[in-house]
């Protein structure tokens, strides 16, 4: 019986050649992450271990990234902490503010998660570096801090859902597009403890910031990895990045699905989910027409420089709708750069839109954009649950940027080409 | 080991967002963040709870994101356990790392209503309604996992490793 690609990446970190799906293995890693929420709390489980040292000081990798610039004095302390620690411990991989973005842009640009490698996250979507070909998964902060003493994780491996798409990818779908399909048809927890497994030409035609976006998401169907396996896309994207050796797998022929599901993405229309769970998604011309105060675009799923470029195409020489706020948050600050270089920061101010520097922000309602009671937010973010942005009776509308920019316009949701002139 | 206490019952898909609002996360202190356990469900839940009472909810408890803070914050209001149909993986995770019992029954979900009074042992994962007598029966965890569990959370587990 052959293996998954994600059960030869767990393999490859035991001692063992073969690996079974419910099998309960210990594993070496090869990066843990955490942040200014995550990282605090595992910093106080790694000194119950009462250690000099970390593990690997390479191999952490600390971000502040969701309340920074601080918010307020607590969360200035949560940031301290961190600090503290980076310089007691000598971390090497640290961003300070200045340096910093959202987590999951910043670590695949800077070069520091690549194919074939084993990946903790204290965050949800670790799991955006399967966009890679990678192992990589969401944990909590004590296993953060056990792993940042010992750098072994424990694991159930996974069985997989294999998605296939094929076709030819129609206009103003993207990468975002293709996960909302999976998440609306398998619903929340239709990958709960799964690995799933994104292949077909479709997938070899996505760019890489697209496919980032795609396996972002997988968290959203209660995926334990969404995973992408290397190509030519992939190749380019680490070059010139990742300064490390790297290794290549692909899942066996023989390999073992729980389940196939097969997507025409030619006949696919960007989709926008509803209030309050991603799941709850409809094609964005059957969404048409709900009014909305504010359009938020960025986050780990879509601040980076392809979500800029859209957004920026189809707000050109445009101004946003009167009676609607937009904030844009680029995800890294090299990703603000570029876009500044390219001329779209001109383009989102003249248009009347704010952008910021790269925080997480109001994606998870912390700052820079909160609602209050009752109004709607149409974001390129990941989830919409209950207050997820703002006041428990607020709600967040979730899309691909393209739909976020030409909604932003007309102040209410739009499909983008009824705004962009032929 | 028992535990006794009220039912609390919740649906489908709670998720951390709601479990711990993440305004709340400029902080890790258990007590505050105990404070507004479930508010955006449940207003009153933090003043209502009383130490030993049980969360019983439907499908996927605990979805979205990985903050640590949602198993603190239900352990902190005095939640005993928690009874569910199915949790979701990262919750399920950070709860035997934190030592917060968790279980999966079906039968339980099902059955268990609001207010209820019911009664839970550890080890064999069994639940009884104390007026009805009706039992049910949860998964047990993996070998593994109660070493974790019975060594209270995974920083002493790896402790004891050496
Ligand atoms: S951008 Fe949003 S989803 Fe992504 S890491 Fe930040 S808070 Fe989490």
């Amino acid at each position: 019986m052959g293996m998954t690609i994600s059960q030869k990446i767990l393999a490859a970190h035991t001692d063992k050649d073969f690996v079974e799906a419910g099998e309960l293995i210990n594993c070496k890693l090869d990066v843990v992450l955490g942040n200014d929420i995550t990282a605090p709390i595992a910093i106080s489980e790694f000194h119950k271990l009462e250690l000099n040292k970390v593990f690997d000081k390479e191999s952490i990798v600390l971000v502040p990234d969701h309340f920074v610039p601080n918010k307020d004095i607590k969360s200035a302390e949560q940031c301290k902490t961190m600090r503290d620690f980076v310089k007691q411990y000598g971390i090497k991989n640290y961003f300070e503010v200045g340096q910093m973005g959202i987590e999951h842009c910043l670590l695949p640009e800077q070069g520091l998660v690549g194919p074939g490698d084993l990946i903790i996250g204290a965050d949800s979507h670790t799991c955006t570096y399967g966009a890679l070909g990678a192992f990589a998964t969401g944990v909590g902060s004590t296993d953060m801090g056990a792993a940042m003493a010992t750098g072994e994780a424990w694991f159930k491996v996974p069985e997989s859902i294999k998605f296939i798409y094929y076709g030819k990818i129609p206009q103003w779908v993207s990468g975002k597009d293709f996960i909302l399909h999976a998440i609306g048809d398998i619903g929340g927890d239709g990958a709960r403890y799964m690995s799933m497994e994104f292949t077909g030409e479709a997938i070899s035609r996505l760019s890489m910031d697209s496919r980032f976006s795609l396996c972002n998401m997988a968290i959203e169907a209660g995926g334990k990895n969404g995973i992408i396996a290397v190509d030519e896309v992939t190749l380019d994207y680490i070059k010139g990045r990742l300064k490390r050796p790297y290794q290549i797998h692909y899942s066996d022929p023989d390999a073992v699905y729980a389940q196939t599901i097969e997507y025409n993405v030619a006949e696919m229309e960007p989709l926008v989910a509803f209030p309050h769970l991603p799941e709850n998604t409809r094609p964005v011309s059957q969404a048409a027409g709900v009014l909305i105060d504010q359009v938020v675009i960025g986050s780990c799923t879509n601040g980076r420089l392809e979500d800029l470029a859209i957004a920026a195409s189809i707000l050109k020489g445009n101004k946003v709708h009167s009676e609607l706020r937009v904030i844009i948050l680029p995800g890294t600050q090299a990703i603000y750069l570029e876009a500044l270089r390219r001329g779209y920061i001109e383009i989102f101010i003249e248009a009347g839109a704010v952008v910021s520097t790269p925080t997480c922000g109001p994606c998870l309602g912390g700052y820079m954009g909160i609602l209050a009671k009752g109004e709607k937010a149409l974001a390129t973010t990941n989830r919409n649950f209950v207050g997820r942005m703002g006041d428990p009776t607020s709600e967040v509308y979730l899309c691909n940027p393209a739909v976020a920019a030409a909604s932003a316009l007309k102040g209410q949701i739009t499909p983008p080409w009824e705004m962009v002139l032929k | 080991m028992k535990f006794t206490g009220k039912v609390h019952k919740f649906g489908n898909n709670i998720d951390t967002d709601v479990i711990i609002p993440a305004r709340y996360l400029n902080s890790s202190d258990p007590a505050e963040l105990a404070l507004h356990c479930l508010e955006d469900l449940d207003k009153e839940f933090a003043q209502k709870v009383k130490p030993g009472d049980i969360i019983v909810a439907e499908k996927n408890f605990g979805c979205g994101s990985s903050r640590e803070h949602a198993p603190i914050a239900i352990m902190a209001a005095g939640v005993s356990c928690v009874i569910a149909h199915s949790f979701a993986r990262i919750f399920y995770r950070n709860s035997i790392n934190t030592g917060l019992p968790i279980f999966e029954s079906a039968a339980a979900s099902e059955a268990l209503k609001n207010g209820d009074e019911i009664e839970v042992e550890l080890e064999t994962g069994l639940i009884k309604n104390i007026k009805t007598g009706a039992q049910y029966k949860a998964t047990a965890f993996p070998g593994f996992m109660q070493d974790i569990i019975s060594q209270g959370g995974l920083i002493n587990y790896v402790k004891n490793r050496g």
